[in-house]
């Protein structure tokens, strides 16, 4: 029988897959029997949402932006007339024989899918979806087969670094935390992402639950943990409520709890909702709010794998770093390390998003190039414009100019050009993003989510982006690119966490790349990409002009002038570039320049 | 009201002086008054033996606590990277004068909340908001204006009948 799926994560729920399933659901109501109806998770072509997959036999047809009408033809022609039906796209299909097809196959068929490797192929809600992809099996393995000292073996020669942007080796780390001993051991997973861009986490949780879990029971087998948190953003609803029926089906199949398959190992895990607040992704700050505290960084050493969480000998790894785990243990340490470079093996996955026609969620080998990313899979800049960088590593990274876009993406090459690898968000500029006003957008963001403990971090940030702000204003002064650098040193030195020490860094890697922009911001009152209100004119324009009178109506200056059902005008000397205009007009009519 | 303030009632009584339950006690007193009020925290302080001050602290430290009501449609304006600069600014401006508040009120109607988020993770789909659950995405000022002016008229609608239904 066919099966017909939904794909029903956070991007399809928010394009509209509620209704395109309610639909289902009652087509099925209709024809009882004709085909088995299911959802699953996020397969990563979020920018054809909502995706709707039809499996029969070995085949498969994923169609792209489906309403509940598009599901009623997909639902009569193919489900019941094996017809492909006019008119909606079929985006991806592979067929038995191995042949691919449809829209979009570059962006699958670039992929080399290990976190994601379920990730819109079960239903992440069903414990038996995860049991036929051999779920649990790592877990059988590493407790059945192997000693604890193995399973640190493996992870240490697979060359596992850890996914959350630092990259330290994943093996070593539990190491650390198995060699020391204390009355409790955690194992935390961080799930508390909260990089503006980066959705990677929230897919995998939200897809495939269990694959995490399972990871955070083979660490705790390996280090002697005896209890798990998930610290998981309260901003992330669904991948919450999939991670609560995940644990319970998990505790109720017995593969979490006392004396798991039958052996003496007891582990289970709690779910901690994060309270919003950026600094806690860091880990001290998170076992701080854990303990129910303001999550503010501690001095380290001593160091988590010592005393962490409680005082405990505590492991701490992100989602993406558990998700790799029960797939090494089942395929080898060496299979693994094949994929990647010499020092970053394995995959990574990216959110793509920004200016690129494809944004979505890739998992490609380590060491593949920005260009391949951006060109290949991400199909290149949205309406035909020109790729000018991309923004790595959210508010701790730093922005990579088109003219590197051949740098490969592993723990090495990415630091070498002053961004980092983080955890994985990647944002697409082209010609129309300020790079000014991009680092002043991130320092915004990081002043703002400073704890404030570390004084350089509170007030280094503030001074900074009132620097930042008055360049995008026009009203720099030529000393400030010099007070900037030497904020920003300051900062990196004098700052205890992550948030702090890295903050400088969108505003560094500017500067490096973009540094006729600033110029032109400080010394020639321009803004090259058009951006800076205060830098540019305002104009109408006057084909889609209407004449509706509402921008002049809006306008605190009268600066807009012109007779009602007539093209307006603008009085640049007197217009005093509130953008009032701009967010008023229905019609798209005024445009910077 | 009564039955949400007896289900935090009810989480209090149930604590059992584990530690680290400061959090979720606010989430949970959010979660039933829609914020935090004053008495809230006051009896959090007194079953978890943490000084008032304190628990004010923790509440003002996340982003996630109000101390102040809210609105009945709570609107979020993704302000993340890929929504920046797809333009979100654009959005929030014409967010606030469509209700005539600033980011952080409620309108006088108690009808809308205005906040930013820093992403929702849904930058595909960008620039994008979220009312209470629903996520809006590809918005334009326009769009969004007429997002909002739809709630207005089904809310009015919804009180005129209300006030109708009570007429006959």
């Amino acid at each position: 029988m066919k099966k017909v799926i939904v794909g029903m994560g956070t991007c399809g729920l928010s394009a509209g897959a509620r209704p395109v399933h309610e639909r289902l659901q009652a087509l099925v109501e209709d024809h009882p029997d004709v085909c088995a109806p299911g959802i699953t998770g996020c397969i990563g072509m979020c920018y054809r949402e909502p995706l709707v997959e039809i499996r029969d036999g070995g085949n498969r047809w994923i169609y792209g932006d489906v309403d509940a009408e598009k599901m009623g033809r997909i639902f009569e022609a193919h489900v019941l007339t094996d017809r492909i039906p006019e008119a909606v796209s079929v985006v991806y299909s592979e067929m038995a024989d191995g042949t691919r097809g449809g829209e979009e196959k570059d962006f699958l068929a670039l992929q080399q899918r290990i976190v994601l490797r379920h990730c819109g192929l079960i239903d992440p809600e069903s414990m038996d979806d995860y049991l036929a992809v051999d779920g649990y099996k790592a877990l059988r393995r590493a407790l059945t087969e192997m000693r604890p000292e193995g399973i640190l073996q493996t992870v240490k020669d697979s060359g596992l670094r850890g996914r959350g942007g630092a990259g330290f080796s994943t093996g070593l780390k539990w190491s650390f935390a198995a060699a020391n001993q204390g009355e409790k051991k955690f194992v935390i997973c961080n799930a508390d992402e909260g990089d503006p861009g980066a959705f990677m986490d929230r897919s995998v949780l939200e897809s495939d639950p269990h694959a995490v879990l399972e990871g955070m029971a083979i660490c705790a087998a390996a280090i002697g943990g005896t209890h798990g948190y998930i610290y998981c953003r309260a901003e992330y609803p669904l991948a919450l409520h999939r991670l609560y029926l995940a644990l319970d089906a998990a505790r109720a199949a017995g593969f979490l709890g006392q004396n798991i398959m039958g052996t003496d190992f007891s582990f289970d895990i709690k779910i901690k909702q994060g309270a919003g607040a950026f600094v806690c992704g860091e880990e001290t700050a998170l076992f701080a709010s854990i303990e129910g505290q303001r999550g503010m960084p501690r001095i380290r050493p001593p160091f988590p794998a010592e005393k962490g969480l409680w005082q405990q000998p505590t492991n701490n790894n992100n989602v993406e770093t558990y998700a790799n785990v029960p797939w090494i243990i089942r395929h080898g340490a060496e299979r693994y390390a094949e994929l990647g470079t010499e020092k970053s093996r394995g995959t990574k996955v990216f959110a793509l998003a920004g200016k690129v026609v494809r944004g979505g969620l890739v998992e490609v080998p380590m060491g593949t190039t920005i260009r391949e990313l951006v060109h290949r899979i991400g199909g290149g800049i949205k309406d035909g414009r020109t790729f000018k960088a991309v923004q790595m590593g959210g508010p701790s990274g730093g922005c990579i100019p088109a003219a590197l876009e051949d740098t490969h993406v592993d723990f090495e090459s990415i630091p070498a050009t002053g961004a980092i690898m983080g955890s994985g968000g990647m944002i697409v500029l082209d010609d129309t993003s300020c790079m000014v006003e991009i680092a002043r957008y991130f320092l915004n963001f990081t002043q703002q989510e400073s704890c404030g403990k570390c004084t350089f971090c509170r007030i280094g940030t503030l001074r900074m982006l009132e620097i930042l702000e008055r360049i995008t204003c026009g009203e720099g002064d030529p000393a400030d690119p010099d007070k900037l650098l030497l904020l920003a040193g300051q900062i990196k030195e004098a700052s205890l966490c992550g948030l702090g020490q890295t903050a400088p860094n969108p505003v560094l890697t500017t500067m490096r790349y973009y540094r006729d922009e600033y110029d032109a911001h400080i010394r020639d009152h321009t803004c090259p990409a058009g951006v800076c209100n205060a830098l540019v004119d305002f104009f109408i324009d006057p084909d889609k002009c209407t004449g509706c009178t509402l921008c002049a109506k809006q306008c605190p200056v009268q600066a807009i002038s012109g007779q009602p059902r007539a093209p307006h005008v603008i009085d640049t000397q007197v217009c005093v570039k509130c953008g009032k205009c701009l967010s008023s007009c229905n019609f798209g009519a005024i445009f910077k320049g | 009201m009564k039955n949400e303030e007896q289900k935090f009632t009810y989480r209090l009584w149930r604590y059992d002086g584990a530690p680290g339950e400061l959090i979720p006690l606010l989430q949970s007193a959010q979660d039933h008054f829609g914020y935090i009020p004053r008495r809230a925290m006051r009896y959090i302080a007194d079953a978890t033996g943490i000084p008032e001050s304190e628990v004010y602290g923790v509440i003002t430290f996340y982003n996630q606590f109000r101390l102040q009501p809210i609105g009945r449609h709570v609107i979020r304006v993704c302000v993340g990277t890929a929504c920046h600069v797809a333009g979100s600014k654009v959005i929030l401006e014409a967010v606030e004068d469509e209700l005539g508040i600033e980011v952080g009120d409620t309108t006088a109607d108690g009808l809308f909340t205005l906040f930013t988020v820093a992403c929702i993770g849904c930058c595909s789909l960008a620039p994008v908001i979220m009312i209470n659950d629903d996520t809006h995405g590809k918005l334009t000022p326009a769009s969004v204006r007429k997002i909002l002016r739809g709630i207005r008229r089904n809310e009015k609608a919804a009180t005129t009948d209300a006030s109708a239904g009570t007429g006959n």
